[in-house]
């Protein structure tokens, strides 16, 4: 096996892939979405992001940064904001 | 704009006969004349849009459309939970002879359905398992927020056993133990996302629309109608 095949994406990579699953989530373009700071409100902030929005960000999340999310790794403080969705992508994606 | 009809259709019934479910069709008799078989739950809502305007491109195209109900869906009277793979591929079939369907267009968990020998194609298809493990998380994330603790191995063995309601929808312990291994069957050419130029329309956090997404779909089906 090629050696470095299996190295964990950068966190540049990671923000820029959950920035673009959030763009697709929240139907915002691109610019908005590069506007994202680690405070924004998301899960609790966001009428629209109801329970079956949030399953389908996390799943697109496992399809996209090649991740698994377990029922456990799901809790209110890593949905609240954007800076802590990224900070959890980014150790689940280190842990892969 | 040409206006779509809505029409009755006779779909089998569990137990022998048929019953009345409805079909939105563009129908005027035309040669080529197109199936659709809807997303599923949540998606059937996000992606409803996109499907009828797709529709409505293909009927200027000169193409006839019609997009059954799914027993237990809409305005069906059966009841959701009641509904099987089995029962929904039979109901498929029907609406196919019914409507003397020449080609197939599947939209997600409805590539699942695609009825056997009829050619087509299937949009960004998605595997039964797939479909409820979205679901299961939708419940288990509103649990959460309940302040209630829902284990998804749990609500899994309630669901094989008795069935379950997942984000409003009874899915019926027959249909879910059937979900848990279905594959779409081969034989429909496949549709990526990618090919449509914009972000996936089921994933948004409510319905909407992409007029430039529904050109896309409908030019690539009709061409493929035209070349057959």
């Amino acid at each position: 096996m090629t050696e470095g095949h299996h190295l964990a994406p950068s966190r540049s990579a990671i923000d820029a892939q959950l920035r673009a699953i959030l763009g697709d989530v929240l139907g915002l373009d691109a610019e908005r979405v590069a506007g994202f700071d680690s405070d924004t409100g998301l899960f609790g902030h966001l009428p629209e992001l109801d329970s079956m929005a949030v399953a389908g960000l996390l799943t697109e999340m496992e399809d996209r940064l090649d991740i698994v999310i377990d029922d456990d790794d799901v809790d209110g403080e890593m949905l609240e904001t954007y800076g802590g969705l990224l900070a959890f992508a980014e150790g689940k994606a280190a842990a892969a | 704009m040409t206006p779509f009809e809505l029409v009755d259709w006779p779909c089998p019934a569990p137990g022998g006969g048929t019953r009345e479910e409805m079909a939105l069709a563009f129908d005027k008799r035309r040669e080529n004349r197109l199936l659709v078989l809807p997303a599923w739950f949540d998606e059937a809502n996000k992606l409803r849009r996109l499907t009828v305007e797709v529709m409505r491109r293909l009927d200027l195209a000169g193409i006839d459309c019609v997009l059954p109900d799914l027993p237990g869906c809409n305005e069906s009277t059966a009841k959701l939970a009641d509904q099987t793979l089995a029962s929904w591929r039979t109901a498929a079939a029907a609406a196919t002879e019914h409507f003397a369907a020449t080609h197939v267009l599947t939209v997600r968990a409805g590539a699942l359905l695609a009825p056997e020998g009829l050619p087509g194609w299937r949009y960004a298809p998605v595997g039964g398992r797939p479909v409820l493990r979205a679901m299961l998380r939708a419940r288990t994330i509103a649990a959460k927020e309940a302040g209630r603790s829902e284990r998804t191995e749990d609500l899994q063995a309630m669901a094989r056993s008795e069935g379950i309601e997942l984000a409003g929808w009874h899915v019926g312990a027959e249909m879910f133990r059937e979900l848990e291994g279905a594959e779409a069957p081969p034989g429909l050419a496949e549709i990526e996302q990618a090919a449509l130029g914009g972000p996936a329309l089921w994933l948004r956090a409510e319905p909407d629309e992409d007029a430039a997404q529904a050109d896309a779909l409908a030019a690539m089906v009709a061409i493929g109608m035209a070349g057959a």
